[in-house]
């Protein structure tokens, strides 16, 4: 961040905290930029002559005779099609040693979309994951997280989504990434089609926490030029919102705000909403989808960033181990994908809704029997069907290494109910078992497909990095 | 014109210095370069008036002018509010032709050139009052209404009355004179403050008729009556906006208004686009001809969450008012409630629970009391039915706005986790769950006229099932399949049958997706038929194949349009596999 010429210098400051600076100052907008002793800074509070700046890299050493130069401006973002291929810090400067690029500067966090402007979300982003594709449909425009405990893989699994699914543009919003995982995200992107498709706004670990702030809405102002000005499919990935949550939580407390649940401001639910919400499909064609983690507790949903997230978006995904298969699945009781309801049935196979639910309902009976038997209880004839069917479905479909097309996942659902199941077990409309349960064969061996995605998840030296050895095996 | 200076900014927080006096949520407009941002104040101190701006205050500055607007914040009623979609100030979305909502922009709620076909209805020397009809135009498939403005008080003379013609909504198609001979022009459009509650009625009287909404486990088991409220707390994902959106597609109401408070954008653009394919088989119509959105989503300014609600209420009190039946979707009330934890934070008032400002409870009741039936100056009856939704903060129902909520509404449905999560939709927790209105002796006696003379018997009996059935599942999962006698699995079976084949159903399926009253007639009867059969089983697992066979032939009937061909087919199979166990029953020493 540079300040630009002539502006006026001001040097008195009258109040210091750890992220926050007081001066006195006239003519001051709210939410301008500003530039303290060299360190970029944010108006966030006016009362009368005192003008309350946050300071994004944190307010150690500042004097209070500091020069404070105000830059007139909210933070804003140069776009152009030269953003492709590169990556930028907070402030949308280059981190990668090369020029800055030119482009139109628009302010980022502008305006809320007019609801009537957006087209409803039709198109449907294939994965081949069948946790994803078969039970929690993925549609662009859709915005939905994955909450994902610490010591799951939930950067390489977003990574595996974003390359698998036909997006014009990947925009990586890296909000407290370790080093580590940011150099994994740059060698695995630079091996894409096309190096331009890929764009990154990276706060790590070692960048100060404050400046997290400014990653969500630089990201999300670069998607929107490509989406509404370019018209093309834009996919942003938000990797982790839990610590962009904290951020907020540590500059409400300086701020001296009442929190509410959890220690967060009471604000949070419009401050991410703020967020989510600038996802987007426009008749245009151009749309914006969002693919976020937000890293929990134990799993505790309960806690008010998972909560509120939850409220904001389109559904969520829970990364779970199926100890039963050693692998990571998609976890298909607490998942939801909201606008599966748009495209399954009907941009997939007419028996899609009904194969998904009966295929759910006997796992959960599975779940059922199972808990059965660790209570040291007799298991019927069900029962043991439903185990035997789960531990196929989890292998076959549930692992988040099956890469297989939506119809071939529907074919192996029939073929999974015929082995373990008679048609009245299912609960499914005649009509489908009329035409499907003839046909339905046991689908073969053990390992279906193994692609070159499965050996970059498998991949030893990430394994290691992230010590998820256990999880892939 | 009364004038101030921006002093203090905090967010949507702006303190103004006024120059004169100024009124308590008086409308002000703060200017910004070339544009007015609009803000409302709420609370004054000495010469400072603390301002919520319903706009982004980016780039304000210490000085700027405020001007003072000396009314409220107001609605503008009139003919052809329908289809209409609103932002949460009544500003008509489609009217701003941008693809963002740049601050400043302010829209026509009304369509000013628009003509209607007006037919008077009162004549010259009538004596009229506030709310008295005047003439009548037809809006969509509605009759709608030309009113004596209610701001208006006492006694008035119809002096003249314009004759049946097209007319444009600011022309005057009355004039009315108070008792001193003072003359009124009447128009097509008045206004009113959106935060005082619109009567124009004469007296509220008891809701006692049904209002159905084609979803059983509402219509049957927990009863929500014309000018009743109800409201539906649920974690997320427990499928809240599935469940109103079908109940504002299918509730037989005249006009729907739709309060999209603080959610998700796509959801209603889903209504946009279905509405208008979607038949309203009431009229003829499309369902988006009796529809109004005010579509405040989360991205919007927190302040105007407060007003959409309000504005959406004052529009169907409006409504109301010509004898309509109303039902307001508010989705979701928590936002509200959130954003006025956001405000009284930043005025630094101490907090109530969880940080919500302390007079929550208070203000939440106040807004569900505008709701209710109505007899009109006329005699001629309105409604309005009131259904909000709450987020309780992680799903816990012991949060601030729950409690405020449920001490205001009458009937209460639970969303339950456990059951959104083994997919059983509408997630509503029948045991959870209550209406209020099982207890009205006016309802009642409208279901048995309706439905059928048992009714309230066979509600509670199915209750009582679904009770037992639940006590008789825990035992078994404590003890074990085989250590309970083999009625505590029947018990299971009949609850799961009742849960299976009435509490769930199909909201995207169209044949399942409405249940009338007389399919409803049946399925209460048929199913009591089978749960009160004894049946002697010899061993659990025969119970259970047993009853997922009927279950399954259940799921086809409900797939099948009522009295088809197909639905009589499969209404034979179960009565075959019904008559089988009977045999086999009889030939099973007691």
């Amino acid at each position: 961040m540079k300040a630009s010429l002539f502006k006026k210098i001001h040097t008195k400051v009258i109040h210091l905290t750890k992220a926050t600076c007081t001066l006195e100052a006239t003519g001051v907008g709210y939410e301008e930029m500003a530039i303290v002793d060299g360190k970029a800074a944010q108006v966030v509070k006016i009362a009368g002559k005192q003008v309350t700046l946050q300071v994004f890299e944190g307010t150690e050493g500042i004097r209070t005779d500091a020069e404070v130069v105000f830059l007139g401006t909210a933070p804003t973002l140069k776009v152009s099609e030269e953003l492709g291929g590169r990556f930028f810090d907070a402030y949308g400067d280059p981190i990668d040693g090369k020029y800055a690029p030119a482009g139109k500067a628009v302010e980022t966090g502008g305006p809320a979309l007019n609801p009537v402007r957006r087209k409803q979300p039709f198109d449907m982003i294939k994965t081949g994951i069948a946790g994803i594709d078969l039970n929690n449909t993925l549609v662009a425009g859709q915005k939905i997280p994955f909450f994902a405990d610490s010591d799951q893989p939930y950067n390489a699994v977003i990574a595996l989504v974003a390359l698998r699914a036909n997006a014009d543009r990947i925009i990586l919003g890296g909000i407290g990434l370790s080093n580590d995982d940011y150099l994994y995200f740059r060698s695995l992107f630079a091996n894409t089609d096309r190096p331009e498709k890929i764009i990154g706004f990276i706060n790590t670990t070692e960048s100060p926490a404050v400046e997290r702030l400014l990653i969500p809405d630089m990201a999300l102002a670069a998607a929107e030029y490509f989406a509404i000005e370019k018209n093309e499919k834009v996919l942003v990935l938000l990797t982790d919102m839990t610590l962009y949550c904290d951020a907020l939580s540590i500059v409400s407390n300086r701020m001296d705000q009442i929190p509410s649940k959890d220690s967060m401001p009471g604000s949070l639910y419009s401050d991410l909403a703020k967020i989510y919400e600038k996802s987007l499909q426009l008749p245009s064609g151009g749309s914006i989808t969002i693919i976020s983690v937000t890293t929990i507790s134990e799993g505790d949903i309960t806690h008010a960033i998972p909560d509120n997230t939850g409220y904001i978006t389109e559904g969520q995904l829970f990364l779970r181990r199926d100890t039963e298969i050693g692998k990571v699945i998609i976890d298909p009781f607490r998942s939801l994908s909201r606008l599966k309801q748009l495209v399954i049935g009907k941009k997939t196979r007419e028996d899609h809704p009904q194969v998904m639910n009966a295929a759910i309902r006997l796992y959960a009976d599975a779940a059922n029997a199972k808990t059965k038997l660790e209570n040291g209880f007799d298991l019927s004839d069900y029962d043991k069907r439903t185990l035997a069917f789960a531990k196929q479905y989890a292998q076959k479909l549930l692992a988040i290494d099956v890469n297989i097309d939506i119809t071939r996942m529907l074919d192996i659902s029939w073929g999974l109910f015929r082995k373990h199941f008679q048609p009245e077990e299912l609960g499914i409309r005649e009509k489908y078992i009329e035409a499907y349960w003839e046909k339905a064969t046991e689908p073969e061996g053990e390992d279906d497909v193994l692609t070159d995605e499965n050996v970059m998840l498998a991949d030893t030296s990430f394994k290691q990095r992230n010590k998820i050895a256990p999880k892939w095996q | 014109m009364r004038t101030g200076k921006v002093k203090a900014i905090v967010s949507n927080l702006v303190i103004v210095s006024a120059d004169e006096t100024v009124m308590q949520n008086e409308i002000c407009m703060i200017r910004l370069g070339q544009i007015f941002l609009k803000a409302e104040v709420i609370k004054v101190v000495g010469k400072d008036a603390y301002v919520q701006a319903f706009e982004s205050t980016r780039g304000l500055k210490v000085g700027d002018e405020a001007v003072f607007q000396g009314h409220l914040l107001e609605a503008d009623l009139g003919p052809g509010i329908l289809t209409k979609k609103y932002d949460g100030l009544q500003n008509d979305l489609d009217k701003i032709e941008t693809i963002f909502l740049t601050r400043g922009t302010y829209t026509d709620a009304l369509d000013k050139d628009s003509e209607w076909d007006f037919t008077p209805i009162t004549k010259i020397a009538e004596t009229v009052r506030a709310g008295s009809w005047i003439g009548e135009v037809k809006e969509k498939n509605i009759p709608h209404k030309i009113m004596v403005p209610f701001l208006l008080e006492g006694e008035y003379t119809v002096k003249k009355v314009a004759e049946k013609g097209r007319y444009k909504i600011t022309d005057t198609v009355a004039v009315i004179a108070d008792k001193d001979g003072n003359e009124t022009a009447v128009t097509m459009v008045q206004k009113w403050p959106v935060i005082r509650p619109l009567k124009g009625y004469k007296e509220k009287v008891r809701p006692y008729k049904l209002l159905e909404t084609g979803i059983r486990i509402i219509d049957m088991m927990n009863p929500l009556a014309e000018g009743g409220t109800g409201f539906i707390p649920g974690p997320f994902g427990s499928g809240k906006t599935v469940l109103q959106h079908a109940i504002a597609r299918q509730a037989k109401a005249d006009v729907v208004v739709m309060i999209a408070c603080g959610e998700r954008a796509n959801e209603i653009v889903e209504i946009f686009t279905e509405f208008p394919q979607l038949d309203d088989p009431q009229t003829g119509g499309k369902l988006i001809d009796r529809t109004v959105i005010i579509a405040n989503t989360s991205n919007m300014p927190v302040a105007s969450r407060e007003a959409s609600v309000y504005t959406g209420m004052t529009i169907a009190e409006y409504y109301r008012a010509m004898g309509l039946k109303v039902l307001v979707l508010a989705d979701s009330t928590s936002r509200w409630a959130q954003a006025l934890r956001e405000m009284s934070n930043r005025m630094e008032e101490l907090p109530g629970p969880d940080a919500f400002p302390m007079d929550l409870p208070a203000v939440v009741s106040g807004f569900y009391a505008r709701a209710g039936q109505v007899k009109l100056v006329n005699d001629a009856e309105g409604s309005i039915t009131f259904i909000g939704t709450v987020s309780p903060a992680g799903g816990n129902l012991k949060e601030p706005v729950t409690e405020a909520t449920k001490k205001a509404a009458h009937s209460f449905y639970a969303l339950s986790q456990q059951r959104a999560d083994s997919k059983r939709y509408p997630a509503i927790d029948a045991i959870e769950s209550y209406s209020k209105f099982l207890d009205y002796p006016e309802l009642i006696g409208y279901m048995q006229q309706t439905i059928s003379q048992n009714w309230k018997a066979e509600v509670v009996k199915m209750k009582d099932r679904l009770f037992k059935g639940h006590e008789a599942m825990e035992q078994i999962n404590i003890l074990g399949d085989d250590n309970v006698p083999l009625d505590y699995h029947e018990k299971f079976w009949k609850s799961e049958l009742i849960d299976f084949v009435i509490l769930q159903q199909d909201a995207f399926d169209a044949v399942d997706g409405f249940t009338a009253l007389d399919r409803l007639k049946y399925m209460q009867e048929k199913v009591a038929e089978i749960c009160e059969t004894s049946f002697r089983f010899s061993d659990y697992e025969e119970i259970g194949g047993y009853f997922r066979a009927i279950i399954n032939i259940w799921k086809q009937i409900n797939y099948s349009l009522f009295q088809s061909e197909e639905f009589k087919g499969f209404n034979r199979q179960l009565d075959e596999l019904l008559n089988q166990r009977k045999k086999t029953n009889e030939s099973v020493p007691v």
